[in-house]
């Protein structure tokens, strides 16, 4: 009888303490896994694990994950380019619950964003994109430029490049990122990257066409290197200073001082876009899919995730920028930036955070993403004329996104 | 033989139900024996099949679960046949089926020849050699020859730029100057030729050794006799290896024409998971999917895959209906 009763307590406690204790498997991408022992250290009561994938084979393993219904980790990030295929799709755990009290300290356009159709909480922002331009300090002071000529406009822009030519150094790695700054930057209220609010397609609007213009501009003058983003030239390009500016979110840097190009440490600094337009470029979101086997547990690790402290950790770690509005009084954004020759960025982070137009995610953004990208691949590499890539575009838009 | 057939039954008829039972079991053991290849046939093989052909008469995302399928008949269909880029990637994929296909056979063929005259020492330690690339992981493969093609660091633009400088060689290749570094596979001038390098090199072993299998068989007292005749060695090879050989010609070249139009793999990595020069180097297999895993869209992905067989279908048909015949030998 003795026996019985405490194996049954032994039972009992066992049973208790699994509710509290569990394996949580993160899946994401880089530069998270800098970031995943900071935030293991913080909840000493799961056992945390994370599987990393590059960005590309992250999201396409998820997509699997979904379709089949199995594989998926307790909690996943998703790419905001993702967020709008993904949060009406079913698979994620609602989680208004858990975020009601919460949503309010965070940045309201990406807190909305991560909303499905019927007003649920799939997704919730963990770090935003403020969109910047980083540049090389010693391709611009150092060699007699003035940062706010160069950055007063497109032109101003375009002009320092031809300059830069001369010495042998390029514009930028690639021009596509210039026609990709021009048209996330300047989208409208209520509008999406490609559709406005009825989801009707943009992409043949002017916002298109004088992106693709830049693009085809800095390409015909050689002042780009037709090098693809994110590839092993693209990164030997930062590592052996081959351009002098990128454009990027913010959370460039955390990739440049991490692992690209470590040793590049004070040549570079980071200025707003030309022409003083403020946008977003990227950020990421966490959320639950319904097959995780415990989900007020994966909520415990969002919860610290998006906390005022690990949320300043990861500022700090790998420029993931908060989402957590209340961490921008924080003193570290006063902090002076090694790797950025001591340039305080972070203030200007933050003033862009606050001056974002909201970017709608919609639902055809992955096809029109690629069908966009297409249309400036045969602009830039097979000379077709800008207004007939982007009509050809627009109509395959139509016809795929249904 | 009437009363035979009808004796039976009733001989069953009378039989005690135990041994029935052991009739049947007889009887299925061989299916026994069988099911685990029926069964996996069956659920790897059958049923994707079978769910394709559902599939691609429906709209479904498939980050959205099942029950999201919306049926949408033949609109699948419309949309891939009318689809310009289904077009473009068809054409891509024929050049490249062609630009790696014919040089394949053509170098394998007088390869495998020379080897059997070489004896069949020499014979099996090249024909081991040529058929490495076969049997090495595609995307490996590929991956290394990307880094060969790179634009900067590349070894093959590294080559060709000393090449074009020195002194000996600058007569022939002092032109490329102007052009260097080339964009092997950022290009869509350059895409197809890069890929189809790769997959030439990869399978040309592979031909090799079929032929050599082929030659084998050739009976070495026809040469002899030939030999006798007074048939130099051309005419050894233009009048008695090759016609005996036409039915390893016809199932190589079979071989070739089905894995070319489905290739994958090789234009896959070395444009980057469909980064580069898509206009040019994106082959039919690469765009179904994109449509699927990119644009989730796999009804339309399906029907797409359909159209494919169709395309392989008709290029196999023709080819069939020109050599099938004197292919397999007959007359």
């Amino acid at each position: 009888m003795k026996t019985q009763l405490k194996a049954g307590v032994v039972a009992l406690s066992l049973v208790a303490a699994s509710t509290f204790a569990a394996d949580i498997r993160i899946d994401g991408f880089p530069d998270y896994d800098t970031q995943i022992d900071a935030i293991k250290g913080g909840l000493p009561e799961h056992n945390i694990t994370m599987l990393k994938n590059n960005h590309g084979d992250h999201h396409n393993k998820l997509k699997t994950n979904l379709a089949t219904g199995t594989g998926a980790g307790d909690v996943v990030l998703i790419d905001v380019g993702f967020v709008g295929s993904f949060v009406n799709a079913g698979g994620f755990v609602d989680l208004t619950q858990f975020y009601q009290g919460m949503a309010a300290d965070y940045a309201d356009y990406a807190v909305e964003a991560g909303k499905g159709n019927n007003g649920a909480q799939y997704a919730v922002p963990v770090d935003l994109g403020p969109g910047v331009m980083y540049f090389r300090r010693d391709y611009m002071e150092d060699m007699g430029y003035n940062l706010d000529t160069v950055m007063s406009g497109w032109d101003s822009y375009i002009d320092y490049g031809r300059q830069l030519k001369k010495d042998g150094i390029l514009l930028i790695g690639n021009a596509s990122a210039v026609a990709n700054a021009y048209y996330r930057f300047n989208v409208g209220e209520g509008e999406g990257l490609y559709f406005d609010g009825d989801g009707k397609s943009l992409v043949t609007s002017d916002r298109f066409v004088k992106a693709f213009e830049l693009a085809k501009t800095i390409r015909a003058e050689g002042l780009d290197g037709n090098i693809s983003e994110w590839t092993e030239d693209w990164y030997a390009g930062f590592r052996e200073g081959k351009f002098a500016t990128q454009m990027s979110g913010a959370w460039l840097l955390g990739h440049l001082k991490n692992w690209i190009a470590p040793d590049t440490s004070g040549l570079w600094g980071v200025s707003d876009l030309p022409a003083g337009i403020y946008g977003t470029w990227g950020g990421s979101y966490l959320a639950i899919p319904k097959q995780a086997k415990d989900p007020s547990a994966s909520w415990d690790l969002i919860k610290y995730m998006i906390s005022k402290d690990i949320q300043l950790t990861g500022f700090e770690n790998i420029a993931a920028f908060p989402a957590h509005t209340g961490t921008y009084k924080n003193s570290i954004f006063d902090e002076p930036i090694e790797f950025l020759r001591g340039q305080k960025a972070r203030l200007m982070f933050a003033n862009i955070a606050k001056n974002i137009t909201p970017v709608t995610p919609m639902k055809g953004d992955l096809v029109a993403e690629d069908l966009i990208n297409t249309a400036l691949d045969k602009v830039l590499n097979d000379n077709v004329d800008i207004k007939k890539a982007l009509k050809d575009a627009e109509k395959q838009i139509r016809r795929r996104v249904r | 033989m009437n009363s035979d057939i009808d004796s039976q039954p009733r001989a069953i008829a009378h039989q005690k139900t135990p041994r029935n039972w052991h009739q049947i079991f007889r009887k299925l053991t061989p299916y026994g024996f069988l099911s685990p290849y029926l069964i996996i046939y069956g659920v790897f093989g059958i049923f994707p099949v079978l769910f394709m052909i559902y599939l691609s008469f429906h709209l479904w995302n498939p980050v959205e679960g099942l029950g999201s399928m919306k049926f949408v008949g033949f609109e699948n269909y419309i949309l891939g046949l009318t689809d310009p880029t289904l077009w473009q990637t068809i054409w891509n994929t024929l050049v490249m089926a062609v630009l790696s296909g014919v040089p394949q056979h053509l170098v394998a063929l007088p390869l495998a020849y020379f080897l059997v005259m070489m004896g069949s020492k020499a014979r099996h330690w090249f024909t081991t050699a040529y058929f490495l690339p076969y049997i090495t992981s595609t995307v490996a493969v590929s991956m290394i020859f990307y880094v060969m093609y790179s634009k900067d660091s590349g070894i093959i633009n590294a080559a060709l730029a000393f090449l074009a400088d020195a002194s000996w060689s600058s007569w022939i290749f002092g032109g490329l100057k102007e052009v260097l570094p080339l964009g092997w596979v950022q290009e869509n001038g350059l895409i197809r030729y890069s890929v189809s390098f790769v997959v030439w090199w990869k399978y040309v072993g592979f031909n090799t050794v079929i032929y050599t299998a082929g030659l084998a068989t050739i009976n070495p007292d026809l040469y002899e006799a030939a030999k006798i005749d007074g048939a130099s060695s051309w005419q050894r090879f233009r009048h008695i290896s090759l016609p005996l050989l036409r039915p390893f010609i016809f199932f190589g070249v079979t071989l070739t024409i089905i894995g070319n139009m489905n290739l994958f793999d090789e234009p896959y990595v070395l444009t980057v998971g469909g980064q580069f020069a898509q206009t040019a180097g994106k082959t039919i297999s690469n765009y179904l999917y994109q449509v699927a895993w990119e644009w989730l869209d796999m009804g339309s992905a399906a029907a797409i895959s359909w159209i494919l067989f169709v395309v392989i279908g008709i290029f196999t048909a023709i080819y069939f209906w020109f050599f099938g015949r004197k292919g397999l030998g007959g007359e």
